[in-house]
């Protein structure tokens, strides 16, 4: 079973001051902490486990600059066998289609029977790329799966759906398939395991070495474009609750009584 | 004329909510643009659904075929590749829901069609549309446009549009005889495997203490399940909570959890991402506990505390002992 794995480098800011930058379309990015989509970490450990199983390679594939080969590494030392990163200057501004139409041609280079992208990933949020490559490529897709089972050139897989509810599918191989975060429990990586594969070869594409023309990926490429970016408004928004934490509990407490939350 | 589709989201015999919100937000922009609105309907034995949906639009587009009895993209695509492609709407309006996701990105690409995902906010600007969305879990919005031209496809964020009670339309149900044929699927439907059964059930609780990643590790959990009691409530939690086994899946509140509904909803180190607060914004009061001043969790609470659970949590419970007594 040879699996490629689509995986992104994002920040996180779900701790973090986020603060945009002075091009305003994008937060300033010195000073927060970057690591590998939390969605695709389930999805490289889920191609792992699958490999550990029933043999075979895990290649994992990144769009984006050096900093990316982080991420890469990471899922070099939790098992992937090859890691290959696209970039190039036409890259740059891709929306989730262009991504998806980079990722496709990278995919056709190498020798796979499945395909793993992440649902969402935490910055841009399309929840596209996955279910767009597979198109690209012709091939079938499932999203949102939570549970899979490979059987005789078909799997068997979970979907799920909205209030718990799930849907079993079933759909032959090669195809795509979008994970989601539970589906596992991913391995952790100390650094002495990131140590041990940090000479590992790392290809580089570019536009040239795919079926690309520049036009085709990047901001030409792309069918959306951000144009600036801004904090919500807030709306109505919370009262704050301000003071020494002896206080503000005690107006918690005034809070629940008057509105049935003590009970 | 123009004219906008909607498409309309069902499953085990009744329409999802989200198709309000999408035909709500199709007739608001039709009269911007001066379009109809009209809603595809694929399925089998839906003629009901059909009824129900026609007041909403100025025409229900219904697809009925036994092939179409659960939701399968591969079906659904060969049946809208078909209809929009007759029909030739300006704009394609879809639920960013569990059935958008998995048909919305495959039928753009072969409809070689612009697509923007989870928008929550769509306006007319000029032959295109300014739109809305939200990046880096909720904490910034971005505003964005099409490059290209139409015709359009929009995925619209569940909850995220208000469905406008307008008048009736007199509205027309046309049966479209299905493309599908027996030819073979690439990807099958077998079944529904429904929500396991668990011990607390979180929707009848009037009280949920709600915790989410900032609680660290399993270990912290007895932190504020003793608040849960203390108060009479129970203990609920979001998402990565229950990925990471911390606690049950019956416990998560949100779009793939429960929706809940309680008097008081107690959110303690949850970020607020829309997933999340699709599940908990029936609740009457929220209370959110979070370190970050900017997390989203703010502006659906009725009142904010900034401050380390970890902290702020003990001093809580301390004085809840003290004033229960007094
Ligand atoms: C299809 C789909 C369905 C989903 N369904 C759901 C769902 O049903 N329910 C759900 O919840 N999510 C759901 N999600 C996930 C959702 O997008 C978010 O990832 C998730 O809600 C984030 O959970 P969180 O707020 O606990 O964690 P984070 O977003 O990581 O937030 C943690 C928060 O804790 C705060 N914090 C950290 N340390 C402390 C401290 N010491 N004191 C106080 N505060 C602290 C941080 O400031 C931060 O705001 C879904 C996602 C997808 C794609
Ligand atoms: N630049 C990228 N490089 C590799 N994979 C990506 C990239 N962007 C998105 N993906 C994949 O697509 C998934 C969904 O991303 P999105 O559609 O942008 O929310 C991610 O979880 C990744 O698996």
């Amino acid at each position: 079973m040879n699996i490629i794995v689509c995986v992104k480098r994002v920040p996180e800011t779900a701790d973090a001051d986020v603060v945009i930058d002075k091009s305003g379309k994008d937060i300033e990015r010195s000073g927060l902490v970057f690591d590998l989509n939390e969605w695709d970490n389930y999805a490289i450990e889920e191609a792992i486990m699958l490999k550990e199983k029933m043999g075979g390679t895990v290649t994992v594939i990144s769009m984006g600059g050096e900093d990316s080969n982080e991420s890469l590494r990471k899922c070099m030392a939790m098992g992937a066998d090859d890691a290959v990163r696209l970039t190039d200057p036409a890259f740059v501004g891709s929306d989730g289609f262009a991504t998806a139409k980079a990722l496709a041609e990278a995919v056709r280079k190498i020798p796979h029977d499945l395909v793993f992208a992440g649902v969402q990933a935490e910055d841009d949020g399309f929840g596209q790329v996955g279910v767009a490559l597979a198109e690209i490529l012709g091939i079938p897709h499932v999203s949102l799966v939570n549970s899979l089972e490979v059987q005789e050139k078909k799997m068997k897989v979970h979907r799920e759906l909205e209030g718990g509810l799930e849907e079993v599918v079933e759909v032959d191989l090669p195809a795509v398939l979008t994970i989601q975060t539970g589906i596992n429990q991913p391995r952790y990586v100390s650094i002495m395991g990131i140590r041990k594969v940090a000479k590992k070869e790392i290809k580089t594409f570019g536009v040239s070495d795919l079926n690309l023309k520049p036009e085709d990926v990047g901001l030409s490429g792309s069918y959306i474009q951000l144009e600036k970016i801004f904090l919500p408004p807030v709306g109505e928004g919370a009262q704050m609750l301000e003071g020494k934490p002896e206080d503000i509990a005690s107006k918690v407490f005034d809070i629940l009584k008057d509105k049935g939350g003590l009970t | 004329m123009k004219k906008i589709i909607a498409l309309a989201e069902h499953r085990q015999g009744e329409l999802r909510d989200i198709t309000w919100e999408v035909l709500s937000k199709g007739r608001q922009l039709a009269e911007g643009m001066g379009a109809e609105v009209e809603v595809a309907l694929l399925g089998k034995g839906v003629k009901k659904l059909a009824e129900a949906l026609k007041p909403k639009a100025n025409r229900v587009l219904l697809v009925e075929d036994d092939r179409l009895e659960a939701f399968n993209s591969e079906t659904y695509q060969k049946v809208l590749t078909q209809l929009i492609t007759e029909r030739k709407p300006s704009l394609t309006l879809i639920g960013h829901t569990a059935m958008g996701m998995d048909i919305a990105p495959a039928l753009a690409v072969q409809l070689k069609m612009p697509l923007a995902t989870d928008c929550i906010g769509v306006d007319v600007a000029g032959e295109s549309f300014a739109l809305t969305r939200q990046l880096y879990g909720g904490k910034v919005n971005a505003a964005v446009s099409f490059r290209k031209n139409g015709p359009y496809m929009i995925t619209l964020r569940s909850g995220g549009f208000p469905v406008v009670e307008k008048e009736a339309f007199p509205g027309e149900i046309v049966s479209i005889p299905s493309p599908l044929t027996d030819e073979g699927l690439a990807k099958r439907f077998l079944q529904y495997v429904e929500a396991a059964v668990g011990e607390v059930d979180i929707t009848q609780a009037d009280v949920l203490v709600s915790v989410g990643r900032g609680i660290k590790e399993a270990e912290n959990i007895p932190l504020v399940k003793e608040l849960a009691d203390m108060l009479g409530g129970a203990l609920s939690c979001s998402r990565p909570v229950v990925d990471k086994k911390w606690l049950p899946k019956d416990r998560q509140v949100g779009t793939s959890g429960k929706t809940v509904k309680p008097k008081v909803y107690v959110a303690i180190g949850i970020s607020g991402a829309f997933q999340h607060v699709a599940g908990m914004k029936g609740a009457g009061t929220v209370i959110a506990i979070n370190k970050d001043p900017k997390a989203p969790i703010f502006s659906v609470a009725n009142y904010g505390i900034v401050a380390d659970l970890f902290k702020f949590v003990p001093v809580l419970k301390e004085k809840l002992k003290e004033l229960k007594k007094s």
